[in-house]
């Protein structure tokens, strides 16, 4: 028991960062309707930009500025590369923030090797929080968990009670309308890329010391992150949350247990083979669970599109 | 005149040079040696690091001393794959073509079975442009037991020799009486527990082993769901051959959550590992391997530490075997006068026997190509490390030895002599 609440935390935690993640890239795809490859890498740029920091003035300066370097970065990206892509289409602005992710790559390998950096949680967070049944629980992650549903809060609070909240909602859906009712719809196109790079780059800075500082970092996470908007439902934050989360808990649930099939397939009345090196099915009755773990979300989404195929909280067909 | 002269003389040809002066020009050719690594992705840094220990050690322990058959100079050249063995034997292609002959590869084993089978049948069926595998890192039994051939050599001591060293020492460790076991899911880390299980048993019968599995490698995105049930499990000790990223999120994981007992490790050194775990690791992580650098055994191994460090900042000698490679393979190349007649040069090679500049005796044994040397356990300490790894203060220092290990061990190999 006390082992699943550790488990339920710990999911809270992967669940929360990917949030961050997918927040910004979720507002980004329905803004422009096609996916930005490259967002992972902003997460990257984040984390690389956060050890940077902390190496000169510490953890807390990087936390502030590597966000904000990485906004502005973002939102030039928008501005003089994607912009100028967008009236040839979707595909080449696939293309662009496909390589844009390569460039990013090769950029980070430049400047900083390929080595994993040794970025590490601020002093005044290496501590055990508190401790269940022996499983320590950093004082970081509790600092992450905070984080995370902080940037939740105002990040709802501007897109549903605030006046810019609400024209970047209309934007979303009518930019035309929106547009010739005087407001400047680049700019805010714009402003919504920044801020997504840049939430981004917040939880690369706070991952960076617990999922390690390195150019694989970007690669690792991408995919998943895909997955959890497709399952949230595109362009909805509550989606990109629930999804977020439940990705977080199937992923650590999958690793924490070691469920064998060879247990399922005898509950369900098969017998295991007396030579399994010898079976066909070796393969099959071998499986653990935390071997499974892995392709579990995009078998989840594979289910969800199939039976919602516009996500949980999705509003529009894909 | 065999296809490689032939080859070669085409390119002098085609690229504007005389080729009267082929003759001539034959002994200071330089003898190549493909390098077969991750250069890019999430183990690239693993492999850069044995690339530049590669070059120095061209430059360092053959070239600057007059080279090989009297001034032929060693020259390697890196081919990227990715850590893929498809894109491997894509780029074995590519060096063959190239006219190289002498293949090295070392990081995961997985590819190291792909080159070892590629390398097979292409020698049987170019009986005159034959290749030699050097594999200086790959450590699956496999490759010198049911998968072994007569062209692949391997440097390093295997899994089950790491294992059996390890093992001795853990059983004469008394407070060990639980061991989690963890690793990568592909041969490899499939050949670490295996190990770990049959030689626990063998040694220490009452020591319980609380947990054994494989997780996807190079996929986990975060080891804390694993590291909770290694906690919960009341382990005393861990054994891992994790290595890359994979090695650093597992071992920051564990001791983040609170594991205080010793983590034993095949790779937890050095391309970022050691400084990522700094003052964490002390006292916890341990290391089995081979290449004694603290305290160094002679001035000879210091100085060449030293240069290297001086020449490749940012990098660390963290597999010291690759000297052995080189020294040995101009040995071989001296001894059957000939870097073409790949034959010759394997005889020369089997049945070695060599002193390090680390300070041991390398036996390459003829039943298995499989060298057998000192092996050491070292712990990731601060304290007495004169050459630390990146940079940190942190290295790695030798605790124990376990001389010529697994010298008399058994081996399924039936090598096909041609």
């Amino acid at each position: 028991m006390s082992l699943f609440i550790v488990n339920i935390l710990d999911g809270l935690v992967t669940g929360l960062l990917l949030f961050m993640l997918c927040s910004g890239l979720t507002l980004i795809f329905s803004m422009m309707g096609v996916l930005n490859f490259a967002h992972a890498s902003f997460y990257m740029l984040g984390a690389y930009f956060g050890y940077q920091i902390s190496t000169y003035v510490g953890f807390w300066p990087g936390l502030i500025l590597a966000p904000i370097i990485v906004g502005v970065i973002g939102a030039a990206i928008e501005r003089y590369g994607l912009r100028r892509v967008h009236q040839y289409g979707h595909v080449p602005e696939l293309i662009f923030t496909f390589g844009l992710a390569l460039l990013i790559e090769e950029v980070v390998q430049f400047f900083w090797g390929k080595s994993q950096m040794a970025f590490e949680a601020p002093a005044a967070l290496k501590f055990a929080a508190f401790s269940i049944a022996g499983n320590a629980f950093p004082a970081y992650k509790v600092f992450m968990i905070f984080i995370a549903i902080g940037v939740f809060l105002v990040l709802l609070y501007i897109l549903t009670k605030t006046r810019i909240g609400m024209i970047i909602q209309a934007a979303l859906s009518y930019p035309e309308t929106v547009q010739n009712l005087g407001h400047n719809v680049p700019l805010i196109f714009m402003g919504v890329f920044g801020v997504g790079t840049a939430m981004a780059a917040i939880a690369g800075v706070i991952a960076g010391p617990v999922l390690g500082t390195f150019p694989g970092m970007a690669v690792l996470l991408g995919s998943i992150v895909f997955v959890t908007i497709v399952i949230g439902g595109l362009g909805s934050l509550w989606g990109a949350l629930l999804a977020s989360l439940l990705i977080g808990w199937l992923q650590t649930f999958a690793a924490a247990y070691n469920l064998r099939m060879a247990d399922l397939l005898t509950a369900i009345g098969l017998t295991e083979p007396a030579d399994l090196a010898q079976s066909l099915l070796s393969d099959l009755w071998t499986l653990t669970l935390p071997q499974v773990g892995p392709i579990l979300p995009y078998l989840l989404m594979i289910i969800v599109l199939a039976l919602r195929p516009q996500g949980l909280f999705g509003k529009r067909e894909t | 005149m065999n296809l490689f002269t032939k080859s070669l003389m085409a390119a002098a040809v085609t690229t504007g040079v005389v080729a009267g002066s082929m003759a001539a020009s034959y002994a200071a050719d330089n003898i190549k040696i493909a390098f077969i690594d991750p250069l890019s992705g999430p183990f690239a840094s693993t492999g850069n690091q044995g690339l530049s220990h590669y070059k120095f050690a061209a430059q360092e322990l053959v070239n600057s001393k007059g080279g090989v058959l009297g001034g032929a100079n060693f020259e390697i050249v890196a081919f990227d794959n990715k850590i893929s063995a498809k894109e491997s034997l894509i780029q074995l292609k590519v060096a063959i073509d190239q006219g190289i002959r002498f293949i090295a590869q070392g990081n995961s084993s997985g590819v190291a079975n792909a080159i070892t089978d590629a390398v097979k049948k292409h020698n049987r069926r170019n009986p005159d442009q034959q290749v030699l595998f050097l594999n200086y890192s790959a450590v699956d039994p496999a490759l010198t037991n049911a998968k072994c051939n007569f062209w692949h050599f391997r440097f390093d001591a295997n899994a089950d020799i790491k294992m059996d060293a390890l093992t001795d020492v853990m059983a004469t460790n008394k407070d060990i009486k639980k061991v989690y076991l963890i690793g990568q899911d592909y041969s490899f880390g499939k050949a670490v527990a295996a190990a770990a299980v049959k030689f626990l048993k063998a040694k220490r019968p009452d020591v319980e082993i609380v947990g054994n599995e494989l997780h996807p490698i190079g996929k986990v995105k975060d080891f804390t769901p694993y590291a909770r049930k290694i906690v919960s499990s009341g382990a005393d000790a861990m054994i891992t051959g994790n290595w890359g990223s994979d090695m650093v999120g597992l071992g920051k994981a564990v001791i983040e959550a609170g594991f205080e007992n010793p983590i034993y490790t095949y790779y937890a050194a050095s391309d970022g590992i050691t400084k990522t775990f700094g003052e964490a690791g002390e006292g916890k992580l341990k290391l089995v391997m081979e290449g004694q650098l603290n305290p160094p055994v002679s001035d000879r191994a210091a100085a060449y530490t030293a240069k290297f460090e001086a020449q490749y900042p940012g990098y660390d000698i963290g597999q010291p075997r690759i000297a052995n490679v080189i020294e040995m393979l101009a040995k071989a190349i001296d001894k059957a006068g000939t870097a073409t007649d790949m034959v010759k040069v394997a005889n020369a090679l089997e049945g070695m026997e060599h002193d390090s500049i680390w300070g041991t005796k390398v036996t390459m044994r003829a039943k298995d190509h499989q060298a057998i040397q000192d092996v050491h356990i070292m712990a990731h300490t601060a304290k007495d490390v004169k050459f630390d790894f990146d940079s940190s203060g942190y290295g790695l220092k030798v605790e124990s030895t376990v001389k010529m290990a697994s010298a008399d061990s058994a081996t399924t190999c039936n090598m096909k002599r041609p």
